[in-house]
């Protein structure tokens, strides 16, 4: 059983006794006490529930909803309760909220003043990408934002810098410290459940209603976190969260770190882990198809036995992965550069949705010729996949709107995609052609986004 | 004065902390049970055989109850008493509670109430409009129609007919706080904690649900995390699970929908599909029109007859209709059952005319505006002007309230310079729009328009404030302690706001309707003006002048040369033997409505308002994006200015999702497939428009309403239809074609708009 220490609103506690599936916000709300955190979809979509998470490595704002007891071992955590000083003086963006009339019925409120505190703590000012994660049905976000800028200049409360201070005591249970243990624990239990930022687990413990007997979390394994550049490659451990990748692509693959910024959350990015997304096998996983479009290598681990495959051979049918029993993600291998990728996202929402389509192209000309072509999609098919024909088509022909067009017809060779809540399949074939078409324009220097317009 | 001032929220300081509680936050006794419905699987059919040992013996069970073991009524319908709260053996939609578990825990019982092995003879069910108008499938016996003049004449005669179909989609209502309710046993009956919109309702249903009468029910209701019409009757089944079970156990029930649950089992707004035909002069005037609204209702009624009723009541919007025929029909299907959603079927109604307009200036190659504004009501009309329900439209701004719009947001010019960027770029394309809202204010359930309250005055001068209304988010609380606070001339915080209780105010009426401030603020101030008048007698007395000479002001109360606070003059009283404590009643006084004949006047007055939309859409996939938006909203003279905004700007967004990216999604056999926010997706932070200028027209309210002020909840919702128009814009540049754009206009159906309009479909 688990015996897991943790800082909660500055003071240690010690958890004994719990299912090592026992979610942070029941544990929050029935043992604790501490009824500020709110259960709004108890999904991760809603961010009532958002806590602070603070480290080594600074502090995250995430769901508590789909967070376990056990992954906070060793940290510390603030809900909304802990934004207010110990005199019980308000935090500046609490401040602002009220000032700036940013809550009217107040149930999403708790979630929205640990984010914002998060953010000012940072001192980063993107606040509708920060805030992206918490749903407000009544305000219109309007004044919430006020809120927010308003309280930028505002010095950060020294309450919310102390909670770097070791937690003394217990053992992380279920937890292996490095990929050595974790890959010899996980050969002894091969139908184990792996667990890294619970971001998708979480849902088979609060909507399935799965119990999972047999679990292993991975954030203790420090050298699956590793971001490495070696000469013309970045070997990404499996363990990178998504907020990590995205701040470290940011300036060498722009187009994939734009599509980062729009994967989720902020607080799902802040625990979800790359080697989750791609283990996890969804044909509608974001990063995927960007990284086929790259060519990425994935490095899988049994044992002590290692091999390195094309990631787009690694999703062999839908849920259904080129891995072993006891085998698992250990890293990806991506170029250090690659300069003509564009990743584009097609989902109901901008922000914080799942991908109707996702695009990735990675065409490169020599001479005004298609040199070569690796188009990857997501919501395509039943696996994330390349869209063969459609690379045949273009290579070797002449970089030009006709010849765009005239690869058109080959989508339908590639993919035969589905009709469900999120599109039809001819919206889904449609859109994926029109974005070649959108890819081509935008490289001519056709202006394309509308995130880009303004009135 | 602390009316008209841009007060915060009164709980506003405990929102941002965490420590103000809803119901899943009381403190509760250790033995609470908690609840959970096993819910039907199929659309409709009858249920052959129930087998439940499995959910019986799953950990933590207590109990499991269906309909048989039910000990009074069984019934949660607040309308047509068609609404079992457990299957009686015939289930109507996918999500239809049919068992209800009894455990130790939330979990346990949600665990459990998945165990349910359950078999159908499954018949064919009735989801879309087409299928149910096929099948005669409705509430009452035939279409409603109301008409004035004779619109099909006049369409034969003018000189162009115009018409067209629209479907536009429901909406779930995603409070962020789910259904809940909390019963506590005592001795003759029980105490309901719930989150709702109509605490009397839930009174009345319990009685009926534990075999009492109203007397031995008491709900109290401090907040609810949003409501927005989906907690007027969507709670009642919470509140009569938990009150059974608490008075079979002895315990505290609580029951919570998880939010998967919610969306499947609660109503949600109903759509529509309107068909409009119109005969319009070469200008755009319009002659005659006639409107066929079919609304999906769901399996019940619910408040499905009154829902139907507003959408008809708006079908003019700001438009004087001579010649006009509604035509609506109340399909029952085998969906979860549509109840209200802030509008209450005025959008809809409203969105049907919007629509026609802009098709007509499509047509006819005008400005919108101007067509719009060729058909305006006048001005403060002087009566002969009527709405297609006959009641006079004296109360008219929108022609002033337009101009000022049109200036502030720089309409005309904007509307070229979107031209123009248009000619300049291929594959992004804008679109603007400026729609007027003109709402009816009033429950067109005549009876609904009254209210009560209750106000003491302490011996130490500080007040206590109690009404029926319920606070929601809307800051009603604070108005109405505004209101209180003027009439003794005392600072807002002087005045203690309590949760509601049926047990202090009796037989209130939903807030809703936009009602709130409006009925429970003037109940507050006749309360509030009886015990001035009662200290003001006193006072006069004691200085030998006149009570109207008595000054209440400041904190101070003054008489002749006196000047004492108004904690000394409240204890004076108390010892002078004054009676400190009123109640207040109000009733909406000049309506009358005949709905059979679709004569009268349903509405004290209208709300009004305008807005402007600018977007832009990617022609390749259809995305889109709001870029700016204006809205000049009537509140007559605001109570809040500061909460009023935010009514406005919050109905905005609410509204615009409504048309863009919230779409429910139901597959072949009924079942929702857009049932948590992982797919169906709300406006989120970064779908607020850009630049977003919210001002408030300056002018009273004609009527004597509290302060002169007018509701404010639901009308700004209707700007909305600005951002849909403007899509619908954006749409009509790429070809010449009518764009059709349907709603919600998620980018996959903007893409099919465009490519109508190019006529590349």
């Amino acid at each position: 059983m688990s015996d897991i220490a943790f800082l909660l609103n500055g003071t240690p506690v010690r958890v004994a006794g719990e299912s090592p599936t026992r979610t942070l916000l029941d544990y929050l709300r029935e043992v604790r006490g501490l009824k500020g955190t709110k259960e709004g979809c108890n999904e991760g979509d809603c961010g009532a529930c958002t806590v602070m998470v603070t480290d080594e490595s600074g502090s995250r704002a995430l769901n508590s909803c789909i967070l376990f007891l056990p992954q906070l071992h060793g940290k510390a955590v603030r809900t909304v309760e802990g934004m207010s000083g110990p005199d019980g003086a308000m935090h500046p963006v609490q401040e602002a909220m009220v000032d700036h009339h940013g809550s009217q019925c107040g149930f999403c409120t708790p979630g929205f003043v640990v984010s914002m505190a998060v953010a000012h703590k940072e001192g980063a000012t993107d606040h509708d990408d920060r805030l992206a994660g918490n749903l407000c049905r009544c305000t219109g976000y309007a004044p919430i934002i006020r809120a927010a800028e308003a309280a930028e200049p505002a010095p950060v409360p020294a309450w919310m810098t102390e909670d770097l201070r070791p937690v003394a005591g217990g053992k992380a249970p279920f937890a292996p410290a490095t990929s050595d243990e974790l890959a010899a624990w996980y050969l002894a239990h091969p139908d184990a459940t792996l667990i890294a930022g619970a971001t998708d687990v979480g849902l088979w413990v609060t909507k399935m209603l799965m119990d999972l007997p047999d679990v292993a979390f991975l954030h203790a394994c420090k050298d699956l976190q590793g971001i490495e550049k070696n000469g013309a490659t970045i070997r990404i451990g499996a363990g990178v969260t998504i907020q990590r990748l995205r701040s470290a692509l940011a300036a060498s693959h722009p187009s994939f770190a734009e599509l980062l910024r729009r994967f989720a959350s902020e607080q799902v990015r802040g625990a979800a882990t790359i080697g989750g997304n791609i283990a996890n096998g969804s044909p509608i996983g974001d990063a995927p198809p960007a990284l086929i479009a790259m060519g990425a290598k994935l490095h899988l681990r049994k044992g002590d036995t290692r091999r390195e495959i094309a990631l787009e051979d690694f999703f062999l049918d839908y849920r259904k992965q080129d891995r072993a029993k006891g085998e698992f993600v250990e890293a990806v291998t991506i170029p250090a550069k690659v300069p003509d990728l564009a990743c584009y996202k097609l989902s109901k929402r901008f922000d914080q949705d799942i991908s109707a389509v996702c695009g990735c192209f990675n065409v490169t000309l020599r001479s005004g010729r298609v040199e070569s072509a690796r188009i990857a999609f997501g919501g395509m098919a039943g696996i994330p996949k390349r869209a063969a024909h459609v690379e045949a088509a273009l290579t070797g022909q002449p970089w030009t709107e006709e010849t765009v067009r005239a690869a058109l017809p080959a989508f339908a060779r590639d993919f035969t995609p589905m009709t469900d809540m999120r599109a039809s399949a001819d919206y889904r074939l449609e859109s994926a052609q029109n974005m070649l078409l959108r890819y081509f324009h935008e490289r001519s220097g056709t202006a394309t986004s509308v995130l880009e317009v303004v009135a | 004065m602390s009316v008209g001032t841009s007060l915060p929220h009164d709980s506003a300081a405990l929102h941002v902390t965490g420590r103000a509680r809803y119901v899943d936050d009381l403190p509760v006794p250790a033995d609470t049970l908690h609840l959970a419905f096993g819910i039907s699987t199929i659309a409709h059919g009858e249920i052959t055989s129930m087998d439940l040992s499995a959910v019986r013996a799953a950990p933590g069970v207590v109990a499991v109850l269906t309909a048989e073991d039910l000990p009074f009524a069984n019934d949660v319908s607040p309308s047509a008493h068609d609404e079992p709260m457990l299957s009686t053996g015939t289930v109507h939609f996918v999500g239809q509670p049919i068992f209800l578990v009894v455990a130790e825990s939330h979990l346990q019982a949600r665990k459990a109430a998945r165990l349910g092995q359950i078999s159908y003879k499954e018949r064919p069910a009735l989801l879309t409009v087409d299928q149910a108008l096929a099948a005669n499938s409705r509430f009452e016996d035939g279409p409603v129609i109301w008409s004035k003049g004779d619109a099909a004449a006049a369409i034969a005669k003018a000189p162009r007919v115009i018409e067209g179909t629209f479907d536009m989609g429901g909406q779930e209502h995603f409070y962020l706080e789910g259904q809940i309710a909390l019963s506590v046993p005592n001795e003759g009956g029980v105490t309901v904690h719930c989150s709702s919109q109509h605490p009397t309702e839930i009174q009345h249903k319990v009685a009926e649900a534990i075999g009492t009468h109203m007397n031995a029910v008491r709900v109290e209701m401090r907040r609810m995390g949003g409501g927005f019409g989906g907690k007027e009757s969507q709670g009642n089944a919470l509140a009569c699970s938990t009150a059974i079970v608490a008075r079979m156990t002895g315990r505290a029930a609580k029951m919570r929908y998880d939010r998967d649950d919610d969306m499947v089992i609660t109503g949600k707004r109903h759509d529509f599909r309107i068909h409009y035909r119109a005969g319009v002069t070469d200008e755009g005037r319009i002659l005659g029109i006639e409107f066929l609204q079919l609304a999906r209702c769901g399996w019940s009624m619910d408040l499905s007859l009154p829902v139907a009723d507003r959408a008809m009541l708006h079908s003019d919007n700001a438009y004087n209709l001579e010649n006009i025929r509604i035509e609506s029909h109340r399909l029952k299907t085998n969906t979860q059952s549509a109840t209200a959603y802030r509008g209450f079927g005025g959008p809809q109604g409203m969105i049907g005319i919007e629509r026609a307009m802009d098709h007509i200036a499509h047509v006819l190659g005008r400005d919108p505006v101007a067509v719009r504004k060729a058909n305006y009501y006048n001005d403060m009309g002087d009566g002969s002007q009527t709405t297609p329900y006959h009641m006079p439209v004296e109360d008219f701004i929108l022609g002033a309230l337009t101009e000022r719009l049109e200036a502030s947001a720089d309409y005309q010019a904007r509307k070229k310079a979107v031209a123009d960027w248009n000619a300049k770029n291929d594959v992004l394309k804008k679109g603007i729009a400026l729609t007027p809202v003109k709402f009816g204010i009033s429950f067109t359930l005549t009876h609904y328009n009254q209210a009560g309250a209750l106000v003491h005055v302490y011996q130490d001068g500080s007040i206590h404030l109690n009404h029926g209304g319920t606070e929601m988010g809307q800051g009603l609380n604070r108005k109405v302690a505004q209101v209180v606070a003027a009439g003794f001339g005392v600072d807002p915080g002087a005045v203690q706001i309590t949760a509601t209780d049926t047990g202090k105010v009796p037989n209130t009426s939903a807030t809703a309707a936009s009602s709130g401030a409006d009925l429970n603020g003037m109940a507050a101030k006749a309360a509030t003006d009886t015990i001035r008048e009662r200290m003001a007698e006193f006072l006069a007395r004691e200085h030998q002048a006149e009570p109207a000479a008595v000054r209440f002001e400041g904190g101070r109360v003054k008489i002749g040369g006196e000047d004492m606070a108004f904690e000394e003059a409240a204890k004076r009283c108390y010892q002078g033997r004054v009676s400190l404590s009123s109640t207040g009643f109000y009733a909406t006084p000049k309506i009358t409505w005949d709905r059979k004949a679709g004569r009268g006047r349903p509405f004290y007055y209208f709300a009004y308002g305008a807005s402007v939309t600018e977007v832009v859409v990617d022609t390749l996939t259809g995305e889109n994006r709001i870029l700016r938006t204006d809205i000049l909203h009537d509140a007559g003279n605001s109570l809040n200015p500061a909460l009023d905004i935010g009514q406005v700007e919050g109905a905005y967004v609410q509204g615009a999702g409504w048309l863009t990216t919230e779409e429910l999604v139901w597959d072949d056999k009924g079942r929702l497939k857009t049932h948590a926010p992982s797919t169906y997706k709300i406006p989120a932070c970064s779908d607020r428009p850009r630049i977003f200028n919210v001002a408030l027209w300056d002018g009273p309210n004609r009527e004597e309403t509290i302060y002169r002020s007018k509701a404010v909840g639901e009308p700004p919702f209707m700007h909305g239809i600005s951002a849909f128009s403007a899509l619908a814009d954006a749409c009509a540049a790429c070809g010449p074609h009518w764009p059709d754009l349907q709603a919600p206009a998620t980018a996959e159906a903007v893409l099919a708009a465009v490519k109508r309009a190019r006529g590349t479909v």
